[in-house]
């Protein structure tokens, strides 16, 4: 805890000048509230607005992003180990993940709410979409990306295919699989924030564009602030998981 | 004997001309054998051949008779290879994980990283680890696939010179205490001299031309400035 205030005090300075910079602008009504909110009028508006903004929207957001979020986790390892072992697969697959990333999202949502209605799968198939790729190119990188010589001595030990490929590919493809885990943690709550924008009743992109639509800027920013803050928890639960996993990686 | 490699061809794939030709040799129960020769003449693929990871064109190799397979010869490739995720102790225990005929418990691993000197290390990673150290875990990994002809790739090619001459030491007590049959490859003359039983040595014209080393066993770091040695050691540079 030390360490860390240690590290990020330059930057914990930084805000706080911002924040105070931007209530300062506010006050003394050199900026209108509507454009950029005070920050005191943000924390306010979190305080009095608490239970329906974490019970109900916030709530909502983590089920669209967990389950998004899982789906794209599976598939996405599973694709790139089928990916992995088949070149067929390869081949006909690859060209069609990488292309799924040039689709510009909001203009596929159309399709998803056609197809999904307002239910949250419609929320869930952009969640997936945007954290699908990050999860497929990273752990089929690390797959690719074994030695060969590693190769050659576990099967000079006699070791099979299954052998290789539990005791070598895997621990070897982590490193790589974690770095696509932390982007596509992120992107999976961008993603759900997204989905709601396009059409929903609740969650936290929900709330922001109805409190945009009330030119209540105080609102939005409540619930960007919350989405912030729930961004980086999830990035530091991954980076921690990442950690205990490649402990050996941080002994030198 | 223990090891026949007879009439062994080899063509790397899309090459015209074999790099190993009609390869004759054969090695004796707990012989110690160097292989030397300039680059390319084909060491590294002998014991390739021989693992198993490579398949001979012609010829046969076989291994108390029978025709090797992978997984009948303990191999120790050029890199030390250790896996950095594993610590040390499970570094070496990786022969008897593939092998379920290995019969190697913790305790034995144990016991051996005390008897190399790394008794304080069995729980540390790789990367933790100097040069020799790395090249003594990898050596053990390969003795403890429990195999009896072991095949050295050059083990000691990137360790400094002190370091070098108590690998030599140590690995000349281990091979001596366990009658183990080893194929040793190394461009350094001196080592193949004092180390071996017999030096064959792999020409250009893919010829090889066997000496056997006259110094008595057991071997002393003082026969490195030995007439005897550095005769040997004459001859062959002229002949490489």
């Amino acid at each position: 805890m030390k360490n860390l205030l240690k590290q990020y005090s330059l930057f914990i300075v930084f805000v706080v000048l911002i924040m105070v910079l931007v209530e300062y602008l506010v006050r003394s009504k050199i900026v209108p509230a509507f454009i950029i909110p005070a920050p005191t009028s943000v924390a306010n508006h979190i305080v009095e607005q608490w239970r329906p903004l974490i019970f109900e929207h916030l709530k909502a957001t983590m089920s669209e992003f967990s389950i998004g979020f899982i789906i794209a986790v599976t598939a996405g390892v599973g694709l790139a180990v089928s990916m992995y072992f088949s070149k067929t697969i390869e081949k006909m697959l690859y060209p069609a993940v990488l292309i799924s990333q040039m689709i510009p999202i909001i203009a596929l949502s159309p399709i998803f709410v056609l197809w999904f209605g307002y239910s949250i799968w419609s929320k869930v198939a952009v969640t997936v979409l945007m954290s699908f790729f990050p999860i497929v190119v990273a752990t089929y990188d690390g797959l690719k990306s074994c030695d060969k010589d590693y190769i050659e001595l576990l099967r000079s030990m006699g070791a099979n295919k299954r052998q290789i490929f539990m005791k070598l590919n895997i621990p070897m493809a982590l490193p790589s699989f974690f770095s696509g885990l932390k982007i596509a943690i992120v992107y999976s709550l961008v993603g759900a924030t997204i989905g709601e924008w396009l059409g929903a009743s609740e969650g936290l992109g929900y709330y922001s564009r109805r409190m945009s639509g009330d030119l209540n800027a105080s609102g939005v920013f409540a619930s960007i602030v919350i989405l912030t803050v729930v961004g980086i928890i999830l990035f530091a639960l991954a980076s921690l998981l990442e950690k205990r996993t490649l402990r050996w990686k941080n002994r030198l | 004997m223990t090891l026949l490699l007879k009439n062994v061809t080899y063509t790397f794939p899309k090459k015209e001309y074999p790099v190993i030709d009609k390869l004759y040799l054969t090695v004796q129960q707990g012989e110690f054998v160097s292989l030397i020769g300039k680059s390319g003449t084909g060491k590294s693929t002998i014991l390739k051949l021989i693992t198993g990871l490579l398949t001979a064109d012609e010829g046969e190799i076989s291994l108390y008779k029978k025709p090797v397979t992978l997984g009948d010869v303990g191999y120790m490739p050029q890199k030390d290879l250790l896996f950095p995720w594993r610590t040390i102790l499970d570094n070496i225990m990786i022969g008897a994980e593939i092998q379920k005929e290995i019969k190697l418990s913790k305790e034995d691993a144990r016991s051996w990283l005390k008897k190399v000197g790394l008794k304080d290390y069995e729980q540390a990673y790789p990367n933790q680890l100097s040069g020799g150290m790395r090249q003594r875990v990898a050596f053990l990994r390969t003795l403890l696939t429990e195999k009896d002809v072991l095949l050295l790739d050059e083990p000691f090619g990137a360790l400094d010179s002190i370091t070098k001459k108590e690998m030599q030491a140590w690995l000349l007590s281990i091979w001596q205490e366990l009658d183990k049959t080893i194929i040793f490859i190394t461009h350094d003359l001196e080592e193949a001299c004092y180390l071996s039983d017999r030096i064959i040595l792999l020409k250009d014209d893919r010829t090889i031309e066997e000496t056997t080393v006259p110094l008595p066993r057991p071997r002393y770091q003082e026969m490195l400035h030995s007439q005897i040695l550095l005769e040997l050691r004459k001859e062959l540079e002229k002949k490489i």
